[in-house]
């Protein structure tokens, strides 16, 4: 071996057009992978297509709501949704995800009602639900810090001695290809390795990190990082929810039975903004997005859907028609929401009383309630 | 009182033991502290007795330890992670400051993170450089966090077990070179009868002068307290104990008798810890002062090289020399 010859090349083809794992094709054609055998009902398969037509339904309408001022901010998810869908449904309920704030799809496999995703974007909070409830942390903003907790709690069901056991939880951490270059990321595999965590790398690699393409973060495709840090990595393709599912569940299975961490690099596209303030036509060519249509997640499950007549055309209403009711339910709910009474903000700061929280609090209702005492005839 | 002779250092080590022996979810981690039993030893003998899942040599990443100490926690753990040199939290105040300090407002209140950061210290060791800092502000400044501060023996073995009881995250501040001082420790005297982790301590009563202090400053304010007295004056030192909650009532007890008030600390003096008691001291106290607040620190500059510390440091003289300027308004 020499130098030269290990010396990654920035756009490679290997970064370009990757060897994926994939199991359903983007025309719709069922394939097989010898490490990966799936079995799905009909049943099933149907279960996972509504998944996706309903995460979809509710980003755009996240978009929508946006757009007409009533949420500060949102990160769409589109084109995502089979990396979202196929890896949450592999979870089960003693597994433990931590998301980064694009993971709407995988909230929505956790049960977590999509209202309560909506308080962060809307600023009434900074994360709505009880993470242990639905073994769903809360969104993360600062890239790549979820590795590391992901890391540790792994670490927590290692000592609580449960691994092999019925009741072993694995840990899921979520991130993008932009978190592969931050510290904590690489800390969190160091970790992860050398204490064998029970933890599971979900890396969509949506190609963008805002502007940053891919070429900005790496010399050789993510997943190979794997291997420096002493533990499998695979590439999926990410917008084939059946190859998602096949292969997370079984990093999730080797997480859960004591046989150490995997990084998956499912290999996707973000169709849409970063977030609703970006604007992707300064950076990017529409033709890629066009190339990128082509293998749309959703259409090519309806494919394999309608021509192995799995399901008809009443199914396909129906669940058009669900998704346009979580909508409805959606921008209802959010402008229901209410904002947060202001005393609230010295809440929750600490766990335990703390005399500066109740002073400031004090100080501030009583300058708050001087103005009702002027308006008093 | 089953009073034992203990060095700063060992009774951290004997509440770090209590601590573990009484809570099995107490974990302790960080670089070095298995075998060696840490840089100064303070985990000595800890990974034999309890072993390597709960006292942890972690690899060599601050935000890591702290990362995923908050994932430990998450679990239903105690972790105490040690910062090997103040100078090193750095890489870690991203998930101090982002993380540790904001879960449980961000939860509206589901979860709290009960892990304790220690961090030795302050210089006057001869050390090179970013071995000999004083970060507290960055912590105090930051919502969230309890910051507290030992400055003996006594009250390193308790203040150590209640920032691990405290459902909080707590940034424990060890004065490293005060590691070596010995002082008798009550080991068995039950958590009830122990002053409350955030109140301050008048450790020397006097009449004309208060003197504000915490950490490795506490026992030179007591020596500076000593050497006033021969001149007749009588400064009264406060430890502080706590920075973040602040026992103000002791502080304004005292200043509104005293009607001075000096501020000791090793960190830089400008936007210090110093600069929060002088402007609550002021707000407080301003019809009964009799001069300003004065401070007394490090300079404004990074830390220097060791041969030039004795002259960064306050040491006694510049105490008194605060002292004597407070009756020259």
């Amino acid at each position: 071996m020499t130098i030269d010859s290990v010396r990654g090349a920035p756009g490679a083809s290997e970064l370009a057009e990757p060897e994926l794992i994939r199991l359903l094709t983007p025309e719709g054609e069922r394939v097989e992978h010898p490490d990966y055998p799936l079995d799905l009902s009909a049943g099933e398969v149907r279960g996972l297509y509504r998944d996706l037509v309903i995460v979809r339904r509710i980003d755009r309408e996240a978009v929508a709501l946006t757009r007409q001022g009533e949420l500060g901010l949102w990160a769409s998810l589109l084109g995502q949704e089979a990396a979202q869908i196929g890896s949450g449904r592999a979870l089960t309920e003693h597994d433990m995800v931590f998301p980064t704030y694009r993971e709407h799809g995988v909230a929505w496999c956790r049960d977590v009602p999509p209202l309560n995703l909506l308080g962060l974007f809307r600023g009434v909070n900074h994360g709505g639900w009880d993470p242990a409830e639905h073994g769903f942390h809360l969104y993360t903003v600062v890239i790549g810090s979820q590795t590391l907790h992901a890391t540790g709690y792994a670490m927590g069901v290692q000592r609580d001695g449960l691994l092999g056991t019925p009741s072993a939880g694995a840990t899921m951490a979520y991130f993008g290809d932009g978190a592969t270059s931050q510290g904590d990321v690489n800390e969190a595999f160091v970790f992860a390795s050398v204490f064998n965590a029970p933890v599971v790398f979900f890396c969509q690699n949506n190609q963008w990190a805002i502007s940053e393409p891919l070429e900005k973060q790496t010399r050789i495709p993510l997943y190979k990082r794997a291997q420096g840090y002493g533990f499998p990595g695979l590439r999926v393709d990410g917008n084939d929810v059946f190859a998602c599912l096949a292969v997370t569940r079984k990093a999730l299975e080797n997480a859960r039975t004591g046989q150490g961490p995997t990084l998956i690099e499912a290999f996707t596209y973000r169709m849409g903004a970063h977030t609703t303030t970006d604007d992707p036509t300064r950076y990017r060519l529409k033709a890629e997005e066009e190339a990128w249509k082509l293998k749309d997640p959703i259409e090519r499950v309806k494919a394999y859907l309608v021509r192995g007549d799995l399901a008809d055309t009443a199914f396909l209403d129906e669940v058009e028609a669900e998704a346009k009711q979580v909508a409805k339910e959606l921008r209802e709910g959010c402008l229901a929401l209410p904002d947060p009474a202001p005393l609230s903000m010295f809440e929750h700061v600490y766990a335990e009383d703390h005399p500066l929280m109740t002073e400031e609090q004090e100080q501030f209702a009583a300058y708050l309630a001087s103005f009702e005492e002027e308006v008093t005839p | 009182m089953t009073a034992q002779t203990l060095t700063l250092g060992k009774a951290l080590n004997t509440g770090l033991r209590k601590a573990m022996e009484n809570d099995p979810k107490v974990l302790v981690m960080g670089e070095d502290v298995g075998k060696l039993g840490g840089v100064f030893r303070i985990t000595d003998g800890l990974q034999k007795d309890f072993g390597e899942e709960r006292v942890i040599d972690t690899p060599l990443a601050e935000s890591g330890i702290v990362g995923t100490a908050i994932g430990l926690a998450l679990r239903g753990y105690r972790p105490v992670c040690e910062i090997q040199f103040d100078g090193f939290v750095f890489p870690a105040a991203d998930q101090i400051i982002t993380q540790l300090a904001k879960m449980g407002m961000r939860s509206l209140g589901a979860l709290s993170l009960p892990v304790v950061v220690r961090i030795p210290c302050g210089g006057g060791i001869g050390a090179v450089e970013h071995h000999s800092e004083s970060p507290e502000a960055y912590f105090t400044h930051t919502a969230g966090l309890r910051v507290v501060a030992c400055s003996n023996p006594a009250d390193a073995f308790t203040m150590i077990q209640q920032s691990i009881a405290s459902p909080d995250p707590v940034i424990f501040f060890e004065p490293k070179r005060r590691y070596w001082d010995k002082a008798d420790v009550d080991v068995d005297a039950a958590p009830g009868d122990w002053a409350p982790l955030h109140d301050a301590k008048t450790v020397r009563p006097g009449e004309h002068v208060t003197v504000l202090a915490y950490g490795p400053s506490v026992k030179t304010c007591l020596e500076a307290a000593s050497a006033a007295a021969e001149e007749g004056r009588s400064l009264e030192v406060i430890d502080l104990r706590s920075l973040n909650p602040l026992d103000i009532d002791a502080i304004t007890g005292s200043v509104n008798r005293t009607g001075r008030c000096v501020v000791v600390h090793e960190a830089p003096v400008y936007s210090g810890f110093g600069a929060e008691l002088a402007a609550r001291i002021t707000e407080r106290c301003f019809y009964r002062l009799e001069s300003p607040v004065l401070r007394v620190g490090g300079a404004s500059t990074p830390y220097p090289p060791s041969r030039l510390e004795d002259h960064y440091l306050p040491d006694l003289d510049r105490i008194l020399d605060a002292v004597d300027r407070t009756f020259a308004w």
